[in-house]
């Protein structure tokens, strides 16, 4: 989130560095005071590495897709990239660039109005107030919400609670977009809108973006290269038509 | 010290969202009573009402202007309990924040500070009014409500931190503390006096053995009778509260990146 330019001359710059990455859960690791009193024996802890050792590099301004089934561990490398949670192994170095995992509803207090969120999510995200107001007439523009902007959050409907929460975070630019699975919102025009907003914010040169995705069409229209993790390592990883043809092959 | 110089870039680089939240949450407190912001004035004015009866209707016990002499208990008490009680579970109840931004915990910490301090001062302007009405005599003394005021800022925000953290895996730890709060409640003089209602040995104990009992007695003190605070007790109270924020700052940094996966 830090507002760092790199000025570095190397040849190829990249956005996303990964190396080794390795990630585990533990599971059972909350303890109980009334379960530690009436049970003397230690609360059994059980591992699960759902990142396996990846390695990958994404250059400046390119888009990645992120491609494997149902516990893969898409989300957790997304959600690692952007500092929610740090490796248990590995390195991840974004270089100083400021990054945003795009997701729906970030912080929201519902008995604020639209308008006053729109400053709370704004500032969590990293922001300054001076930006967010800059911004602030598009990303009302943008989620077409009208007079509602000033009503409590709770009054929304789930389609206009998630319209703000896309147009925040779309309006609010930052040079790393993570995107989890967030390309669907609203109605129909919306979920156009929104995915022409996306595919321009994408294309912006300095832009890198990662997408999380099970969309095929999604993937192939949007990214420049695509990974296929399964079972926590990267089974694949090239020219997005080559990858997600033998995808669909191995998923059929 | 590496830790600290992080947690003071961290403050100053969130300082704008910990504001903003806790106006929100201020704001959003009072959207929906039919009282608004009054509740902020009259919630510590009818607690104080309670425990005055008490004291005095019950008991038959009181001290000199001891309206005042609850209030300002009440509320110091308050400010430490609340943001106690609340940090506790404060991580799991943030869940949909931090799961999808990066957010120094310690930043949930410095909210709720910012919330309860806020109220306290709302309800200190009251103090303020009620000593005029009952024609307190003050001094210079009450300078040392700053360095009092410090460290029951310090002292809170120790033990939160710390409480925090283990909250995240100790599950029950919410009843335990619950617990202990009301036992400290009882045992900080709120709306009694230790120092003249405690058998000997025991009020002495309890004033300097309870950081909380001592700094609403130093605070009082030097409010209401013009007594200069014990130095000695306060300083190492402070020293106290310091080594308990800089243990409860390294503590959460160490580990605030395993805090999603646990919960």
């Amino acid at each position: 989130m830090e507002e760092m330019k790199e000025n570095t001359d190397k040849p190829v710059k990249y956005a996303i560095e990964v190396e080794d990455l390795k990630i585990r859960y533990t599971t059972l690791n909350k303890m109980s005071i009334k379960k530690s009193l009436t049970s003397f024996r230690k609360a059994k802890k059980e591992t699960y590495e759902a990142v396996r050792g990846i390695s990958f590099k994404v250059e400046m301004g390119q888009i990645v897709g992120l491609i494997g089934k149902n516990g893969s561990g898409k989300s957790t490398t997304l959600r690692a990239i952007a500092g929610i949670f740090s490796p248990d192994e590995g390195k991840i170095d974004l270089h100083g660039h400021s990054v945003s995992l795009l997701s729906i509803g970030v912080g929201f207090n519902k008995k604020l109005s639209g308008r006053e969120n729109i400053f709370l999510s704004g500032l969590l995200l990293g922001f300054t107030e001076k930006e967010i107001k800059e911004k602030e007439q598009e990303i009302i523009e943008f989620s077409e919400l009208g007079k509602f902007i000033d009503k409590p959050v709770k009054t929304y409907s789930s389609g206009m609670h998630s319209k703000l929460a896309f147009s925040i975070t779309a309006v609010l630019e930052s040079e790393i977009m993570l995107i989890d699975e967030v390309l669907s919102v609203g109605d129909a025009k919306f979920k156009k809108k929104s995915y022409k907003k996306m595919q321009s914010l994408i294309s912006g040169r300095n832009r890198t973006v990662v997408i999380v995705s099970h969309n095929m069409s999604t993937l192939e229209s949007l990214c420049d290269t695509v990974i296929w993790l399964h079972d926590g390592q990267i089974r694949m990883q090239g020219p997005t038509k080559e990858v997600l043809e033998a995808y669909n092959e191995f998923m059929s | 010290m590496k830790m600290l110089i992080r947690f003071y870039n961290d403050v100053r680089k969130y300082w704008s969202y910990a504001m903003y939240a806790a106006k929100s949450e201020l704001k959003g407190e009072i959207a929906n009573s039919h009282l608004g912001w009054l509740w902020w004035f009259l919630d510590p004015l009818l607690f104080m009402m309670v425990y005055t009866f008490i004291a005095v209707i019950i008991f038959r016990k009181g001290e000199p202007y001891f309206p005042i002499y609850v209030f300002i208990g009440l509320q110091s008490w308050n400010f430490f309990s609340k943001t106690v009680r609340g940090s506790v579970k404060i991580v799991r109840y943030n869940k949909g924040i931090i799961s999808k931004v990066y957010l120094p915990k310690v930043i949930l910490v410095l909210i709720r500070i910012l919330v309860n301090g806020f109220k306290m001062c709302v309800s200190f302007s009251i103090v303020v009014i009620m000593m005029v009405i009952y024609q307190v005599p003050v001094d210079w003394h009450l300078l040392f409500l700053i360095p009092l005021f410090f460290a029951l800022l310090l002292l809170t925000f120790g033990v939160s931190t710390v409480l925090m953290h283990f909250g995240v895996y100790v599950e029950d730890l919410a009843n335990v503390v619950a617990v202990l709060l009301q036992l400290c409640f009882y045992m900080t003089g709120i709306f009694y006096s230790i120092e003249t209602r405690v058998p000997v040995p025991y009020n002495r104990i309890l004033l300097r053995g309870n950081p909380v009992a001592y700094l609403v007695y130093e605070i009082r003190n030097s409010m209401l009778y013009e007594v200069t605070p014990n130095m000695i007790i306060y300083v190492i109270w402070l020293v106290v509260s310091v080594l308990l924020c800089i243990y409860g700052i390294n503590l959460v940094y160490k580990s605030e990146n395993n805090y999603v996966k646990a919960i």
